[in-house]
């Protein structure tokens, strides 16, 4: 394999809410990976789970409990204020609900156009015409300049948020699940263009979602989190072929497939109890509460995420023991 | 057929007033249920597979929604349930035909406690006794799984979690035994493993009690696991119909076809580009005079934008509404998959 060059760092990364005097939402607790220049990242996991709360730390919208995240060499949460202008200009986020992630007073041309005046990057007519181009880019006209996003559907929404956050030319984008709000044949309009302009402009994502064949398409590499923990990182078919981590099993095997013949074969793996809350959570392994190999140990020490195989991580005291 | 009708709808159209014009969200639907199987409306937000199914209910609001259409019926046991007046639907809805629906977090009431919620509809349709509905709903919070039964039946749904108050609504919806189901999306705000979870609980509820389920969903996996028949709806239509296996392996209809090719497969491990549909679905306050899919159908031809489709059957159940069936059309690019065995 060719040497692959690290864009970002994620080095034990906490991020905790505080909620009480004493209760505080472990959101994110004790997590690192990397992100390599190019590829997509993808983090799975259910709701609540925190890798959201990741996605926002990353891009310093968070600050951090603890931990670092080191974007091409320097941590980015100990930026002076010129510093973090010229990193927000390499990293951008898409958002979830295309419906509350556009000011509705503004239109569309100003909605793409302010990271440009931001940054100063394009004046006058060379800014019209930079708008009009990322609209095309993204499928849209530029008679759709001058409207406001109330006037669009959801699929031409998220592309509208998907041209602004294109509009500054970053190099970094998080795309925190684009595709969840909107409809089965809009979802394959929006991935396929995502895919497309990864490949065009040499894009780095890391990609939200809780659609995991969706996630497995889309990404290179899959992170799956469970209750603000990564629990295994792997490459995506290596993950689909040869899951180790029990909560991993668990999630591939309750997801529906669009194949009832299939579906008639499946043994499903049924995980019993609620996931547990993330208020000042028990010790030990997150997981152990709906794990059916649970040991005496899981519910003692919280298990590092190690290295079994090759590009394979995962975080459980008994994997390959079952 | 050796199953009898459940419950059956002839030409059901909907039509809702709104400051922008007329809305014609349902245009013409027929659709049948039988005992103790699983039928599934599968289709995207906004085509009308909601509006049907709280038609059956009598749920539409009165002041907006126009139901109409030459001979439109919604007939449950020889009763025609358009017909019915309020008090009549209030002895049906819940008694004989329940719902569970898409937020269970909004759909609960917030100020009463869930066991009071279940008991109500023993009350009221059955004339149970307090105590007497109480220890029913104290059954039926256990027969849905949900621990500690006797305490939680005294806690207010914001004490539950999201698979819970589902759960919960499962058990109102259950409670007075009904012969239809009707579930309208009833995971999508759930997480997949409490997904798989619900699901299993209705699948052995069905079983044992045989009743009759209407699943709405857009989710195709939910429905490749759960129907046993599927109608395919769009723009307030339904455009093909026919068993799980038939839809899943023998698409006919351009839209079904372009909706199964759009998931990724969790076993690809291949990166081509998805198959995806361009543009988005009609605007129904002037709903197309052909075909409802044209637009957007790559294989569209003149009479598919002038005529509506006339139906061509495939087998006893299977059917699809589509020009490209028709002997005369022309059919040179067209997939073979959604060509063969026409008769």
């Amino acid at each position: 394999m060719q040497t692959v060059e690290v864009l970002i760092e994620v080095n034990n990364l906490k991020k905790y809410f505080r909620v009480g005097r004493n209760a505080f939402v472990k959101a994110v607790d004790d997590v690192s990976f990397n992100i390599c220049k190019g590829e997509t990242l993808g983090l799975v996991g259910e709701s609540g789970c925190g890798k959201t709360t990741c996605g926002k730390t990353i891009l310093g919208l968070y600050s951090t409990t603890d931990g670092e995240v080191i974007f091409d060499g320097v941590n980015i949460h100990a930026l002076r204020p010129n510093e973090k202008t010229e990193f927000t200009k390499r990293a951008q986020i898409i958002f979830q609900d295309p419906y509350s992630s556009l000011n509705p007073r503004m239109t569309v041309g100003d909605i793409i156009g302010e990271g440009m005046d931001i940054h100063h990057l394009y004046k006058g007519k060379e800014r019209e015409e930079k708008v009009f181009e990322l609209l095309n880019t993204v499928g849209l006209n530029k008679e759709h300049v001058n409207r406001f996003p109330h006037e669009f559907s959801g699929g031409q929404r998220q592309r509208i948020g998907i041209a602004r956050a294109l509009a500054i030319e970053p190099d970094f984008i998080v795309c925190d699940e684009p595709i969840s709000a909107l409809d089965v044949s809009i979802q394959a309009q929006i991935v396929n263009l995502l895919m497309e302009l990864q490949r065009s402009k040499d894009l780095t994502y890391l990609f939200i979602a809780h659609n995991l064949s969706m996630i497995k398409y889309i990404s290179d590499r899959v992170g799956v989190m469970y209750l603000g923990n990564l629990v295994e990182l792997t490459t995506s078919a290596e993950l689909y072929d040869n899951p180790l981590h029990p909560y991993t099993r668990a999630l591939l095997s309750a997801i529906p497939i669009p194949d009832p013949q299939e579906e008639r074969r499946k043994q499903r793996i049924t995980l019993h109890g609620e996931i547990p809350s993330s208020i000042n959570p028990p010790p030990g392994c997150r997981f152990a509460s709906r794990c059916q190999f649970a040991k005496e140990i899981c519910t003692r020490a919280m298990p590092p995420l190690v290295e079994v195989d090759k590009e394979h991580f995962v975080a459980c005291h008994l994997a390959r023991q079952f | 057929m050796k199953n009898s009708k459940l419950l059956e709808i002839k030409n059901l159209h909907v039509s809702f007033t709104t400051y922008a014009g007329i809305v014609r969200a349902v245009r013409g639907v027929d659709l049948y249920l039988e005992e103790g199987e699983t039928l599934a409306i599968v289709g995207e937000s906004g085509c009308g597979k909601t509006v049907t199914v709280k038609s059956i209910m009598g749920l539409l609001p009165e002041e907006q929604a126009v139901i109409s259409g030459e001979g439109a019926q919604i007939n449950f046991h020889e009763h025609n349930l358009l017909a019915f007046d309020e008090d009549r639907m209030s002895a049906i809805r819940g008694m004989h035909i329940s719902m569970i629906f898409q937020d269970p977090m909004t759909s609960l009431n917030p100020t009463m406690k869930i066991g009071d919620q279940i008991a109500e509809s023993l009350i009221v349709h059955k004339g149970a006794s307090g105590r007497l509905a109480r220890q029913e709903a104290l059954k039926m919070l256990r027969l849905v799984n949900i621990p500690n039964a006797e305490e939680r039946i005294d806690q207010y749904p914001f004490q539950f979690s999201g698979g819970m108050r589902q759960r919960a609504m499962i058990a109102i919806a259950l409670a007075c035994d009904p012969e239809i189901l009707i579930a309208d999306e009833p995971t999508t705000a759930l997480d997949v493993t409490i997904q798989a979870q619900i699901m299993e609980l209705i699948k052995s509820l069905q079983r044992e009690r045989n009743t009759g389920v209407i699943l709405v969903t857009h989710d195709l996996g939910l429905v490749a696991s759960m129907a046993d028949r599927i109608n395919v709806m769009y723009a307030g239509q339904i455009v093909e119909r026919g068993t799980t296996d038939e839809i899943f392996y023998d698409p006919k209809h351009p839209y079904t076809f372009a909706l199964l090719r759009s998931v990724p497969k969790l076993s690809d491990h291949k990166q081509e580009a998805l198959y995806s549909l361009v543009g988005t679905p009609p605007d129904l306050i002037k709903p197309p005079v052909g075909c409802p899919f044209a637009p957007r159908c790559r294989f569209a031809m003149r009479i598919c934008r002038d005529r509506p489709a006339e139906a061509t059957h495939f087998g006893p159940s299977h059917s699809s509404y589509c020009w490209l069936h028709h002997p005369k059309a022309n059919t040179s690019d067209v997939p073979e998959t959604l060509l063969k065995e026409v008769v």
